[in-house]
């Protein structure tokens, strides 16, 4: 590498910034000029900001919320909820997942019914758990679960049934066993798969979270937005999906991160 | 004689019918003998091999390895797959002592054997590397230590220059034909490169199209103690890749 680059490459490495630059400001930009537009429009009466709220008067209803120790609770509820969902939701997938790669039989078997469990819009097994498991918390992880776990289960067996047939073959000519072609060759080369299903599985349980409060809970970001709507508190409502998208956005960052750190474990692969 | 192969029959059973893949194959095949296996596509080489490896077990006859009949995978014999089949998440070390891992003979002693063939054939600096870092022959080298470090007796390539470019092909054909003879191993080699065939075998067995028959063995007695870049200069060549290529046309 020369110490001085070339006129050109500074050219470019000059652009490349600029041209990055531009887009994010336009990003910031078109965020605030909706912003604005909306305050202004609450303002001037071109909407009804009693129906739309203004972003001044989700300002001050975040103020009196975070004044009140509540803004913390129900966000902290519901990001454990979530937590707590899609972290059981891959275990278990994957653990289900373990078990039909072990046992083919028991795979062709489950196998309809995977798929039928699948289809089954999950939100409709509400009101089974809130009877089974009584209205809290549990029902809700069992709502996220129900949403997570069969696209776990799928997603993680058609990564483990995609392994290249001559690794596997390579495996059996070195004498391995099952479970030291699970361990050594199977779970390795699936780690994409993990991180891709804990992808899906953050968005998932999230739905099932706010799908649970709604139905059942005392406390959370989905409980704020019913009862908002409930008593007419347009500005509770709006100002709680504005949180509960910041959340969600802020975990999502969260599992990208432990993407890139399991991609650098891993060297080049995943 | 080391490998005995005795009356090999393997007839697949599909949905549609029965597939006879293999007919009554025999033939025997010396220590410290290098051969190859070749015949039209579809003719039933690599299932030949697999049988010999324990992969696959035969529908009928055996195959024996110092006179014991082989009944599933076996430490004697080495596996050298198709493509080299590194584990990308793991560096060469880990990859070249996966089989010493798997059968637990990872020690001080089998550790020092995979060091100074990983040395020998240089590949001692990339040990800490990921296979992606290494070249296509280089990767080939280090699937040949991975098979070579578990100490097996016969070496099985089910055409393992396959993936190659023609350029890398010949130089890691000459490479992977060193090792071999250097090690003293006998080797079995499936190819479809006739070329390949007369460049790096002692003898050449030749099988018919589906089910495979064993057609012709083919001596090679002027080629024994050559490198695959002498033979290819080595004025007998080019009969024998031509009696070979007629025998296989005749077959397809």
């Amino acid at each position: 590498m020369p110490d001085t680059l070339s006129r050109e490459r500074a050219l470019y490495l000059k652009r490349r910034v600029r041209s990055r630059r531009a887009v994010l400001a336009a990003q910031i930009l078109l965020l605030v000029f909706l912003f604005i537009l909306w305050e202004l429009a609450a303002r001037c009466k071109w909407i009804d900001a009693f129906i739309t709220s203004s972003p001044s008067r989700i300002l001050k209803t975040f103020e009196n919320l975070y004044a009140s120790g509540d803004l913390f609770r129900h966000l902290g509820v519901s990001c454990l909820e979530t937590v707590a969902g899609f972290t059981l939701g891959t275990l278990i997938g994957t653990l289900i997942a373990v078990l039909l790669w072990w046992f083919p039989t028991l795979r062709r078997i489950l196998d309809p019914y995977l798929v039928v469990l699948n289809s089954l819009p999950k939100t409709a097994l509400g009101p089974i758990f809130i009877v089974w498991i009584g209205a809290g918390p549990g029902a809700i992880i069992a709502m996220t679960l129900a949403i997570s776990l069969i696209v776990t289960i799928l997603e993680v067996l058609h990564g483990f049934c995609s392994v290249d047939a001559g690794k596997i073959n390579l495996m059996k000519a070195l004498g391995a066993s099952r479970r030291q072609t699970l361990a050594k060759l199977v779970i390795p080369a699936n780690a994409a798969t993990f991180v891709n299903a804990l992808k899906v599985n953050v968005g998932l349980s999230w739905v099932g979270v706010i799908m649970g409060e709604f139905l059942v809970s005392r406390a959370g970001l989905g409980y704020l937005i019913v009862y908002g709507s409930q008593v007419f508190k347009m500005d509770l409502v709006m100002a709680t999906v504005i949180l509960l998208l910041i959340a969600a956005a802020g975990m999502y960052q969260g599992v990208l991160l432990l993407e890139k750190a399991i991609k650098k474990h891993l060297g080049v692969s995943a | 004689m080391i490998v005995e192969i005795d009356g090999v029959r393997k007839i697949y059973q599909t949905p549609e019918g029965e597939i006879g893949a293999l007919e009554d194959i025999t033939f025997s095949i010396e220590e410290g003998e290098f051969i190859s296996i070749v015949g039209p596509s579809g003719c039933g080489k690599t299932t030949l091999l697999n049988i010999i490896a324990g992969l696959e077990t035969p529908s009928g006859g055996a195959v024996r390895v110092d006179g014991t009949a082989i009944h599933g995978p076996n430490a004697r014999i080495g596996y050298m797959p198709q493509k080299d089949q590194l584990f990308p998440w793991r560096t060469i070390w880990d990859n070249v002592t996966l089989g010493l891992e798997i059968q637990g003979k990872k020690d001080a002693e089998h550790r020092a054997r995979v060091q100074e063939l990983l040395m020998r054939y240089g590949l001692r600096q990339f040990a800490g590397c990921v296979p992606s870092q290494l070249s296509g022959g280089m990767r080939q080298r280090c699937a040949l230590i991975r098979t070579l470090a578990t100490s097996p007796r016969i070496l099985l390539l089910d055409e393992p220059f396959s993936a190659l470019d023609y350029q890398t092909r010949l130089s890691v054909a000459e490479d992977i034909h060193g090792i071999i003879k250097k090690e003293g191993k006998t080797a079995v080699l499936v190819t479809h490169d006739i070329a390949e065939a007369v460049s790096m075998s002692d003898r050449v067995a030749v099988l018919s199209a589906r089910p495979g028959r064993l057609k012709r063995l083919i001596d090679q007695p002027e080629m024994r103690g050559l490198t695959p870049m002498e033979r290819r200069d080595h004025p007998q060549f080019q009969r024998y890749f031509n009696l070979l290529w007629k025998e296989i046309d005749r077959c397809a």
